[in-house]
């Protein structure tokens, strides 16, 4: 960390990279969900080239890189709503149940008739409308806390998906369903495209219009923004619904992919999980800025770290402690009292050292 | 007797009514519920979330959370059973080293949320994915308990009339409830928490040691969630790294259908213990009620917990105006 022995060209890089940043606050908070991957990519690009390897079979990508992807989606999805829930002041811990009702019923309807897909579309939509209306109501109308109101649906969710399978697992059968969740597009699987979908037209609906900053708005304080005519209840009941229709589609995509419906597992724990890729993409669990394109980081540096560590040989069952300390380091690294100790252990080093 | 009827024990008391109500529905619907032998064994079966539930008590009480019950609870069971069976120790020292471990892992998660000022929230969710994954690194899979001693423990038990037996691990729960009480409101420490959880910076003005506290607070959580996994050991007779799953959530709705505030500051050690025996009383349900599934106990408890929730939502509506 001594400047001394630094070339005299890295301080300019170091001052151009910083000036970028500063011109762009938004990117800011990339930095080390990106820095993260970056690591994460060269590491893989040392000491395993195999990673990188992609293969076409029937024109359509496979190998690591791609897995990843895949297995990134559920969790990519889930936290996109996250994101705007978390942005506006909340939590939503239902997501996981709201794709287990939405799987579930959809499996359950497409086993007693010939529903169209487009249907099976509709009812998981209103699957979504009505359970975020649900934590949406209960959080800005009658004033309970997200974490508890959310709780209620998570556990009324599971009981739900539960009682309409009969508590077993069901298996479907619709192409609708199945290319979402495992056809290809030009070769590339289909539900990345729909997450690329997804991520733009969220992106578009919030910085080219004044929803995301009404959101913020929101989480950052929301008697303020109430008393500068932002509809704080109205914002926050979106985004409980926003998160839902997302939860719901990645119910869909689940189910399409792996070709069945377990009531019990599908989704369980995967809220957690999306709060982890939202936190760790730079938005404050305290609400307010939010970064649409930094979820989908974190998401993509949890699985990629998980996936790296299970090819170097760690046993699957205990991918939750790298996970675990990725959310450590983001805390530690955005807690206002660590960068305080920090600055003056280094301040402390300066005046030694001169 | 005003003590008892004063606002903020309303919601403890329609705790205990419906607990009065479910309990007496059942007792009239089947001849065989209203026994020794079925509250024994509400007692039995739930120790482990009774006792996890307690400890959580107070982190919410202090106005926190901790999700990492659930794996602590896990990383015990294999910790106990590993020592045990790997390394031969006897089960009274492998105990006390699971427990140790509890409390030093809780008293680090308190350690990061104090000295750090971190969300409870995220460190406990990040202490949930570590002590699982410890869990699996301890042992990847389920291993028995052989052991003279362990298999004594779960034949301990208070002789009760009609030759029920009060079992080691119910007569763990009620002392771990004992001592909750003692501790919430007869000792220091327990004010102080129902401080912090009134008003942290209020709790800070007056002098209190507030970081010492919420320290304490989570070491006691963690500590709580280990034995709760040795009680598990002492009745499965097992450790096995995927006990314990979503049991964080099982043991947050017992205390809030117990009538304790997740906002903190409100709340009784023994509303837990009714959130506790409601909750194993839905769960005994099935056995009676045919068609009474898995499904209809979770939506029931759902349901339970909505309904308490906007009742406490409206009793401290009803009370701020009046003070």
């Amino acid at each position: 960390m001594t400047k001394e022995d630094s070339t005299p060209t890295r301080p300019r890089v170091f001052a151009a990279l910083r000036s970028f940043f500063i011109r762009h606050p938004s990117l800011q908070r990339l930095i080390w969900p990106l820095a993260g991957l970056g690591l994460l990519v060269l590491f893989n690009l040392m000491f395993d080239r195999a990673f990188f390897e992609i293969t076409t079979r029937d024109g359509n990508l496979y190998g690591p890189v791609m897995t990843i992807l895949r297995l990134a989606v559920k969790v990519m999805l889930l936290a996109i709503g996250m994101t705007l829930v978390i942005a506006a002041g909340g939590v939503d811990l239902s997501v996981g149940s709201v794709m287990a009702v939405a799987g579930a019923l959809v499996a359950y309807l497409s086993t007693q008739g010939d529903w169209p897909f487009a249907a099976l579309l509709g009812v998981a939509v209103l699957v979504a409308l009505v359970a975020g209306a649900f934590n949406g109501t209960l959080v800005a109308f009658a004033g309970l806390q997200p974490i508890v109101a959310t709780l209620i649906m998570m556990v009324l969710g599971r009981g739900l998906a539960l009682s309409i399978t009969g508590g077993l697992p069901i298996s479907v059968q619709d192409p609708g369903l199945e290319f979402l969740g495992r056809g290809f597009v030009a070769g590339i699987p289909a539900p990345i495209l729909l997450v690329v979908a997804v991520v733009v037209i969220t992106g578009i609906a919030c910085r080219m219009t004044a929803l995301g900053l009404f959101i913020e708005a929101v989480g950052d304080n929301e008697n303020a923004s109430r008393m500068s005519g932002v509809n704080a209840r109205g914002i926050k009941l979106f985004a409980y619904v926003f998160c839902a229709l997302c939860a719901a589609l990645a119910g869909l995509v689940t189910v399409g992919d792996v070709g069945r419906v377990e009531p019990d597992r599908l989704g369980q724990m995967l809220e957690l999980d999306a709060i982890t890729a939202v936190v760790v993409g730079g938005t404050v669990l305290t609400g307010g800025r939010f970064s649409l394109v930094g979820s989908i980081v974190g998401a993509l540096l949890i699985q990629t770290l998980t996936v790296t560590l299970i090819r170097q040989g760690m046993p699957s069952d205990v991918a939750p402690v790298p996970k675990a300390l990725v959310i450590i380091a983001v805390c530690l690294l955005q807690s206002p009292r660590l960068r305080a100790q920090l600055a003056a252990w280094r301040s402390g080093v300066r005046r030694v050292g001169a | 007797m005003n003590m008892i009827f004063r606002r903020q024990n309303l919601p403890l008391l329609v705790t205990a009514l419906v607990f009065v109500v479910l309990f007496g529905a059942f007792s009239v619907a089947f001849k065989n519920f209203l026994s020794l032998r079925v509250v024994t064994n509400l007692f039995m079966n739930n120790a482990h979330v009774g006792i996890i539930a307690v400890g959580l008590t107070f982190v919410i009480l202090s106005g926190g959370i901790d999700l990492s019950v659930g794996s602590v609870l896990a990383f015990a069971t294999v910790l106990v059973a590993t020592l045990i069976g790997k390394f031969h120790f006897h089960p009274g020292t492998a105990i006390a080293l699971t427990l140790l471990c509890g409390a030093v892992f809780g008293a680090g998660q308190g350690f990061l949320i104090q000295s750090y000022q971190l969300p409870p929230f995220l460190v406990t969710l990040a202490g949930m994915f570590l002590a699982r994954g410890l869990a699996f690194m301890v042992s990847a899979k389920e291993m028995a308990i052989e052991h003279g001693f362990h298999r004594a423990l779960a034949g301990l038990g208070l002789p009760l009339p009609g030759g029920v037996a009060f079992g080691f691990t119910a007569c763990v729960f009620v002392v771990v409830l004992l001592v909750g009480l003692w501790i919430a409101h007869l000792t220091r420490f327990g004010r102080n928490v129902y401080a912090i959880g009134g008003s942290e910076s209020s709790a800070v003005l007056m002098g209190l040691p507030v970081a010492r506290t919420k320290v304490m607070i989570y070491a006691l959580s963690g500590f709580c969630a280990a034995l709760g996994g040795v009680v598990f050991t002492v009745q499965a007779q097992s450790g096995n790294p995927l006990n314990g799953f979503g049991m964080e959530l099982d043991a947050i709705a017992a205390v809030v259908i117990g009538g304790t505030l997740l906002s903190g500051g409100v709340g009784q050690v023994a509303g837990t213990l009714l959130g506790v025996l409601i909750y194993g009383t839905i769960l005994t349900a099935p056995d009676y009620l045919s068609g009474f599934d898995s499904s209809w106990q979770r939506i029931a408890i759902g349901g339970l917990l909505l309904a308490f929730i906007i009742l406490q939502r409206f009793l401290s509506r009803a009370s701020t105006p009046g003070g």
